[in-house]
């Protein structure tokens, strides 16, 4: 299935990178030269077979509801580009 | 004296056992291959006080007779795993200068072991490709080189720094991880031993996350028998990884040298790709003769969904990435690119911040991931891995282990793939597989091609069955009597 400008675009917005207007075109190329590809999946009957979502069949590990770590914020952000106040800096969000 | 940097990882613990050299001499051996080594790129941060500090420590608790199992062998470390202090980029500009302020498990049991770090090793992008061209700091150039020539080669990816700083010899082991093939391709393009365990041997905690349902650690060495010391360090139950299994570890290295009479080995027939050069097809039987003269029955057996685990992998994977990868938005960690508001900010971020490669696979991943795409590629893409997994299920009840090409080619030149993401792709025919299906896998050097390229063999075997694949290892390796080492020209 090939993937169109506008297509490309979209998925950008929803992953959140920005894609200049000029590379638009040549993107939508390669992705649709990979999902082209990638098309020979449905060539497989998988009637009746249930999705695998994980490598190995594990019940879910489970724990105490208890606190193990935390209350450290200066760990937290130690690596942050902006902070203040014991706070990550972002832009205004509310107006 | 044999050079130190020469040494084995278990020749060399032997060595420090008996006194006859200190950490700090073995450590400071390898800290000057490293400096002379840096037209390789295979480290993109050294750390030689830390490793002398770290040696020092080390011949103390030799002093005292409380030595660890690695106790002090220097190892490099893959830039995908955490480490406390450490600078830890995961090949990517987006990380900026992040510094841990935690150790990834897997790192912490190798330092808990005695083991000495040399540095961070280079690595693909987030370990998104197959020739370390994706790198942040640019590729790593192989050791090797086709006989009479000078064009630089790929040591293959992502684990291209680890294999690369193996095969040179700046280490004695390296960490690294295989989400596709990433520890055996690069194993493969540079005459190492490298192992994928079986998904959930090793925890995941503190390991930059790729495709969390497929990524798995392992060692990459010089030999079996390293790797095998290494794995044992580096596995273990870890509750902070909830796909950590809560097993025992075995002493791999106890089943290296083990005889594998009466093993039954499968060959799958639909491994025999079109294209595959002649060499590889020939260093294949000669495999199946090793085998045999082992005492190994042989038998054909059939895993009919091969040719879907790319496919289906470049769906699962990319839709993963996208979701770990959404964590990167220029506020907790990492680089930061300046705007007026949140969105612009996140978008900018990121299109300055990541790679082509790892955006092209991003943009995939949201894709197959979004409204009214789910079902037709991501779901679909689970059930053929269902498939792939149950073929291995069936070929299993018949056999002990497979034996396959480790990759479809022998080292390749920087640039010769890089103009064509599906080509790069299919670097990974033969490793891919095992992914999808969680089992474990070991890439043996098997010899030589007529370019003087190594090229080398892989052993599948049953989820949670190391102990076959290092015993079948120790026998391949053991028959190939594998001795080549890179001329060197770095």
């Amino acid at each position: 299935m090939a993937i169109d400008v506008a297509t490309v675009r979209k998925v950008a917005k929803l992953a959140h990178i920005r894609v200049p207007d000029d590379q638009l075109a040549p993107l939508a190329q390669e992705l649709s030269g990979i999902l082209q590809w990638i098309e020979q999946l449905q060539e497989v009957d998988t009637t009746g077979v249930e999705p695998m979502t994980s490598a190995v069949a594990l019940p879910m590990a489970m724990r105490e509801d208890v606190v193990t770590e935390g209350g450290d914020a200066t760990a937290i952000l130690a690596n942050a580009p902006r902070a203040r106040d014991g706070f990550f800096v972002t832009p205004k969000v509310v107006e | 004296m044999t050079k130190l940097t020469s040494l084995t990882l278990t020749g060399a613990l032997a060595g420090l056992r008996a006194r006859e050299f200190s950490s700090r001499e073995l450590t400071s051996a390898h800290i000057e291959a490293i400096e002379a080594s840096r037209g390789l790129n295979a480290f993109v941060l050294e750390t030689p006080e830390l490793a002398l500090s770290m040696a020092t420590a080390s011949d103390e608790r030799l002093a005292r007779g409380q030595a660890g199992p690695l106790e002090g062998a220097p190892l490099g470390i893959k830039d995908l795993f955490c480490t406390k202090g450490v600078r830890s980029t995961a090949g990517s500009r987006i990380l900026g200068e992040f510094t841990p302020t935690y150790e990834s498990t897997v790192t912490a049991n190798l330092w808990r072991d005695g083991a000495v770090m040399t540095g961070k090793l280079n690595m693909d992008e987030f370990a998104m490709g197959s020739s370390n061209e994706t790198s942040a700091f640019g590729p790593v150039i192989n050791p090797w080189r086709s006989r009479g020539t000078n064009q630089p080669l790929s040591p293959g990816g992502s684990s291209g720094g680890s294999a690369a700083a193996v095969a040179a010899e700046l280490v004695l082991g390296a960490t690294a991880t295989d989400t596709g093939g990433s520890i055996r391709q690069p194993a493969s393009l540079t005459g190492s031993v490298g192992v994928k365990p079986t998904y959930g041997r090793c925890s995941r905690w503190g390991v930059v996350a790729f495709a969390s349902s497929l990524d798995q650690a392992g060692p990459l060495a010089k030999t079996v028998d390293d790797a095998a010391l290494l794995l044992k360090s580096m596995s273990g139950h870890d509750p902070k990884d909830s796909t950590s299994l809560p097993v025992d570890v075995p002493d791999f290295p106890a089943f290296v040298g083990r005889s594998v009479k009466g093993l039954r080995i499968g060959i799958p027939r639909e491994y025999r790709v079109d294209n595959m050069p002649g060499e590889i097809e020939a260093l294949w039987s000669q495999g199946v003769a090793w085998l045999k003269d082992a005492g190994c029955e042989v038998v054909d057996v059939s895993l009919p969904h091969t040719r879907y685990a790319l496919p289906a992998y470049y769906i699962i994977a990319p839709a993963e990435a996208s979701s770990n990868l959404a964590r990167y938005d220029g506020i907790r960690y990492g680089a930061r690119v300046e705007a007026p508001s949140l969105n612009d900010l996140y978008e900018l971020t990121r299109a300055a911040g990541f790679g082509e490669e790892v955006k092209r696979r991003v943009l995939i991943g949201t894709y197959v991931l979004s409204a009214g795409y789910y079902d037709a590629y991501y779901l679909k893409a689970l059930k053929v891995r269902r498939r792939i997994a149950d073929d291995f299920d069936q070929a299993f009840a018949g056999v002990d282990a497979l034996l396959t090409p480790t990759a479809p080619s022998a080292a390749f030149g920087l640039g010769d793939n890089a103009a064509d993401p599906v080509a790069m792709y299919l670097n990974d025919i033969f490793t891919v597989t095992v992914n999808l299906a969680g089992l474990p896998a070991i890439s043996v050097p098997g010899g030589l091609d007529a370019q003087g390229l190594p090229l080398g063999l892989q052993i599948i075997s049953r989820a949670l069955d190391e102990a076959t694949m290092f015993s079948l290892a120790g026998a391949l390796e053991k028959a190939a009597a594998f001795r080549a080492r890179p001329e060197r020209w770095w």
